[in-house]
């Protein structure tokens, strides 16, 4: 049992529980004929159970799964995946149907058009009736954890968001609050509300399908449930005491000691690898950065518009295929950076802080 | 107005000229004047409302005992509740730490067996002497002007501070001898 826990608590260390997730997100897309069947969920979703009925008896592992805070997430760990399942299935069935020219399943199932009235709003109505009735039930068997009265002089450890956010206080870990608090979130609220301006491709419209958008179906899902929903888990039942990372079986020790030095790039590049020391002009010390960053910004989107998204280039035209590429490397830079934090403890590629500039 | 502009229909015979247009007028500004002396009652209430009836904040200097009380290499705290301030005795002198974390503004705590500052929040790490050292903090924590009185306390003056990303902790005030 010991061993089992210890291997779980090392398996959940951050940097290994996203590349396990994403591998696992990328290799069930592959062989979705495979994973997204209704025999796997029926091993899947009651091993899960049984997996979490079982740490129960841990008592670590019990404090932090009933602490009333993270209920509504032990509730995300089980409704995500099944709706993500759900939908794959669906995709995958309707993708068999039009490789073998039966009609698509939403077709089957009505044949002619449903109206928003009254169809679409009495089954919304019944929706918003039943969860204000499960909200209340809620709201009176596990009452909001109060605190004590706020005093600035003391801050909780560990000090969290509200669950929702604590993907984004995951983020300010790997990046300067400007980025990760201001620059990210707009990004994220303003690139979601462009996707309808940018991607105008009409297939998947009431239909689930994965063959005929896999390229944008898997961003998505990267940006959703690994840039996301992973950090909220991680966030929620990972992070204790100052912020350090703790297995689900571990105890949350006030002293845990981890390391966590970080080096600026202007470190690696003018002390580690030309061997003298920082220049004490600003500009030249972070010279490399800047080259680093528009580089980053600049060249991908060139590359690309010649290689491998020379068709969306064609279809999108220059404008969209900026903004989209633009917003494309944004996301992406989360997880480089993580990447780069955890194998070299890259802390700023720039790294400004007499203007609070760090990126 | 209406001198200078002649009506533009004729007066019909015991209407007094114009009498329509000048009431319409007076029921307009008088209108106008109302509405923007209320929103001006709204806007001046909204404004007042940020500055709140009672401001419990400590004046900014403040005597902290006396140098003597401090130990070698330990963090005291007496003043982390109501000032903000740690106050550091290290070799040879000392001096006034804020407990504000530089990345966004939580209060660290000192772990003594760790001998660093850790800030709850995000994980940044502080050194004893306010240099960042782990997590996300991007500068050291500000250190506050001490001085000693002419009745031996130590005197920690918070509107002045100390950064040592900017060189100003070779600043005297930033630091006491002793
Ligand atoms: S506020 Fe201290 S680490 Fe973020």
């Amino acid at each position: 049992m010991e061993t089992i826990k210890d291997i779980i608590n090392t398996l959940t260390a951050p940097e290994i529980l996203i590349t396990l997730a994403t591998i696992l997100l990328f290799v069930s897309a592959k062989y979705r004929h495979v994973f997204y069947t209704n025999t796997v969920a029926l091993v899947l979703f009651p091993a899960m159970f049984v997996f979490m009925a079982i740490s129960m008896f841990d008592e670590d592992f019990y404090l932090i799964v009933t602490k009333p805070d993270n209920v509504p997430i032990v509730g995300m760990l089980f409704l995500i995946p099944f709706f993500t399942w759900f939908s794959m299935r669906e995709a995958v069935r309707n993708d068999r149907r039009t490789d073998s020219g039966t009609p698509l399943i939403e077709k089957e199932e009505t044949a002619d058009k449903v109206l928003t009235w009254p169809d679409l709003v009495y089954t919304e109505l019944i929706a918003i009736v039943l969860l204000t009735v499960l909200l209340v039930g809620w709201s009176i068997l596990i009452p909001a954890p109060l605190e004590e009265s706020a005093n600035p002089a003391a801050t909780p450890n560990p000090s969290k968001a509200p669950w929702y956010f604590l993907g984004l206080q995951e983020m300010l870990v790997y990046f300067d609050p400007w980025l990760a608090g201001v620059v990210f979130p707009g990004l994220i609220i303003v690139g979601l509300m462009a996707i309808p301006y940018i991607d105008t491709n009409p297939k998947g419209n009431g239909y689930y399908t994965f063959k005929e958008r896999s390229w944008e179906i898997m961003t998505f899902l990267f940006g959703f449930l690994i840039l996301w929903v992973l950090l909220v888990i991680l966030g929620t039942f990972l992070r204790g005491p100052n912020w350090n990372f703790f297995g689900p079986y571990e105890y949350w020790d006030t002293h845990k000691l981890e390391a966590l030095v970080n080096v600026d790039l202007s470190d690696y590049f003018w002390v580690r690898l030309l061997g003298m020391g920082r220049p004490d002009n600003i500009l030249i010390r972070e010279s490399v950065g800047f080259l680093v960053v528009l580089g980053y910004f600049l060249i991908p989107p060139m590359v690309l518009a010649r290689t491998i998204f020379k068709r969306f280039y064609e279809n999108l035209g220059p404008a969209r295929y900026h903004i989209m590429v633009f917003l494309l490397l944004c996301m992406a830079s989360l997880p480089i950076k993580m990447v780069l934090r955890w194998l070299f403890n890259l802390k700023y590629i720039i790294g400004i802080p007499e203007f609070f500039f760090n990126i | 107005m209406s001198k200078v502009n002649p009506p533009l229909r004729a007066a019909k015979p015991g209407e007094p000229a114009d009498a329509g247009r000048r009431s319409f007028f007076s029921w307009m500004s008088l209108a106008w004047v109302s509405f923007t002396a209320s929103m001006l009652a709204a806007g001046t209430a909204t404004a007042r409302f940020m500055f709140p009836n009672v401001l419990f904040e400590p004046p900014l200097t403040f005597r902290a005992g006396r140098p003597e009380e401090l130990q070698v290499g330990i963090v005291d705290e007496r003043f982390k509740d109501s000032n903000q301030v740690w106050l550091v005795r290290e070799g040879g002198g000392i001096y006034a730490l804020s407990t504000t974390c530089t990345h966004l503004g939580c209060t660290p705590n000192w772990l003594s067996a760790e001998q660093k500052f850790k800030c709850p929040c995000h994980g940044s790490g502080f050194y004893i002497t306010g240099i960042n050292f782990e997590g996300p903090a991007p500068r050291p924590l500000e250190r506050f002007a001490i001085s000693l009185a002419d009745d031996g306390q130590l005197v920690i003056d918070k509107g002045r501070k100390f950064q040592q990303e900017k060189g100003q902790w070779e600043l005297p005030g930033a630091y006491l001898e002793f």
